[in-house]
């Protein structure tokens, strides 16, 4: 495991001219996401002159902006003052989602090796897989494709030797320690243990994304017959994601 | 939408751009956007299109497209020996073409990336605020795709009838060479590079790959070496971004860069020298040079103040 810090300040530095990368603290964990989206949620609302977005990752927050409306030293003051008696209980609580998955099967033909790689039956892996609860810590790589954290240990497996050149949208893969949804087809290097009917990304949406920085993930194992069902009423847009409050405890 | 372009032949690589998407790297959706921006803005301000107007962007050649109907256009970007109806076609001025007519793009002569600005602009649905093409995501633009064979692109209705005289970007204009040095901005993950990694990026030049594309340019030339492992935790990246992957080799992340990588970072490419790097063609020789924060926001400024300039003596001049 990774020593996991928190920073006493942020730390500033240049991505380019046109970026700053706002450094919180180290490790993939829970305090540093919660610093993460409190310092993204405080540069929101500052509204700061020339920025065009904030962008929150795994440690950091990086602020895009416009050098020709301010420059570097005067954004780096505003950012600090903005930053300045940060406040971590202001994080709204995030979102639990329930993601309908058909394990196994032509959706998932990495599922009978990774389970048999671990000593399971695939009923064991898909079993120990649905247990978990997933924290979306950030959206990246691709339009809507979230990094997901919390994947139990018995389920850790290397990424594929050879990349897939391509894998279905909606595809549920294990890449290392991370479990994660391809939201749209695209080549890739999980393995890929099922599939869910539910779109994370539509643009003609907004926002485009289903899910975001602080929301949680839960797969819910479905038979072919559900997940038909859900395609279909995706396709006709009579279908709403099971979504509530998810308070941390 | 009134005129419309027809794709007789499509080229390599021909999209729908405008300045990009704006407001949504958080969602995991890139800006994308124009290769070269200063040629895509001073091709809409030369047809009097508001500057982030949507325009045609060419790459090397091999690209005819027909006009239905009368048009003021204007080419800008890289010289891919363009003509209309068998006449060379000029540069970086606006002129008008008529029913039936064709423009020919036929070889990169200099540089890659040409823009083809029509008055009016391109008027393809806005997705998410904006028309720009990113293909990966079958995003914007044309379906989302490159232009094919057939094609009928929608363009918009002029904001004044066309002019006689001709808008012209008054010299030097861009200058597309085989070879370039652009200006970096260091970090953020110097601790990841050995110290001679960081003076080898600096002195030694590098050429483009042929597996290079709107996403970025991968370079042949000295490894750089890392003090550990290449992979970061997922972290941004920007449009110029150098990163580095495990074996060493750098990629100058462009156009199409995703929303965040997880390759560590030497340097990124200042915003007024990113068009330098995209307008070498496979084989061109890149340098990169060190500079300051101060210099390189002094260069955007610079860049911006000239299309500015070009757009205040157009509204003079009409």
């Amino acid at each position: 495991m990774t020593e996991v810090r928190l920073y006493p300040h942020p730390s500033l530095r240049p991505l380019g001219d046109a970026a700053i990368r706002i450094g919180l603290g180290e490790g993939i964990d829970p305090s540093v996401h919660r610093r993460v989206r409190a310092a993204c949620l405080a540069l929101d609302r500052a509204r700061l002159p020339g920025v065009l977005e904030c962008v929150p990752t795994y440690e950091a927050v990086t602020v895009f902006y416009r050098p020709t409306v301010v420059g570097y030293a005067d954004l780096e003051r505003a950012i600090e003052s903005a930053l300045a008696g940060l406040r971590e209980g202001e994080v709204p609580a995030g979102r639990r989602f329930t993601l309908p998955v058909r394990y196994g099967g032509p959706w998932g033909p990495d599922l009978e090796s990774l389970a048999s790689s671990h000593g399971m039956s695939p009923e064991e892996a898909i079993e120990t897989h649905r247990t978990g609860l997933y924290r979306v810590y950030m959206i990246g790589f691709a339009p809507g494709f979230p990094y997901l954290g919390g994947l139990p240990e018995r389920l850790w497996t290397p990424r594929l030797d050879t990349p897939r050149t391509s894998v279905p949208a909606g595809s549920v893969g294990i890449g290392g320690e991370q479990t994660g949804v391809y939201p749209l087809e695209t080549p890739g290097g999980w393995r890929i243990i099922g599939r869910t009917p539910v779109p994370l990304y539509d643009p003609d949406r907004t926002p485009p994304a289903l899910l975001a920085a602080g929301d949680f993930v839960r797969f819910l194992p479905v038979g072919t017959e559900e997940y038909r069902d859900v395609e279909d009423r995706v396709r006709r847009r009579a279908y709403a994601v099971e979504c509530a409050p998810h308070e941390e405890t | 939408m009134t005129g419309a372009l027809e794709v007789v032949r499509p080229g390599p690589f021909t999209t729908v751009q405008d300045p990009g998407r704006f407001g949504y790297l958080r969602y995991g959706v890139p800006p994308s956007g124009p290769m070269d921006p200063f040629a895509l803005e001073a091709g809409n301000l030369l047809v009097a299109n508001p500057r982030d107007a949507a325009a045609l962007e060419v790459a090397l050649g091999a690209c005819i497209l027909r006009f239905r109907e009368e048009a003021e256009v204007a080419l800008t970007g890289a010289d891919l020996e363009a003509s209309l109806e068998g006449e060379p076609a000029p540069r970086w001025e606006s002129f008008a073409v008529h029913p039936g007519q064709s423009l020919a793009f036929t070889r990169a002569r200099r540089g890659v990336w040409a823009y083809l600005a029509v008055a009016g602009g391109i008027l393809v649905d806005p997705v998410l605020g904006s028309r720009a093409t990113y293909t990966r995501a079958r995003l914007g633009g044309l379906g989302g795709r490159t232009l094919a064979r057939g094609d009928v692109v929608p363009t918009g209705t002029p904001a004044a009838p066309p002019s006689k005289a001709r808008a012209r970007l008054e010299g030097p204009h861009p200058v597309y060479a085989r070879d370039a040095e652009v200006r970096v901005i260091l970090g953020p993950d110097l601790d990841r590079f050995t110290e001679e990694a960081v003076a080898v990026l600096l002195s030694e030049p590098y050429r483009v790959d042929p597996r290079s594309d709107r996403m970025g340019y991968r370079l042949d030339g000295p490894s750089l070496r890392l003090r550990r492992g290449a992979d970061i935790r997922t972290d941004a990246v920007t449009r110029g971004t150098v990163q580095v992957s495990s074996d060493g080799r750098p990629i100058v992340l462009l156009a199409d860069r995703p929303a965040t990588g997880g390759y560590a970072r030497i340097a990124t490419v200042i915003a007024a020298d990113v068009w330098k790097v995209a307008q070498l063609p496979t084989g061109g020789r890149l340098s990169f040079l060190s500079v300051g924060i101060e210099e390189a926001q002094a260069e955007a400024g610079r860049a911006e103040a000239r299309l500015e300039a070009l757009e205040a003596s157009l509204r003079r001049g009409s």
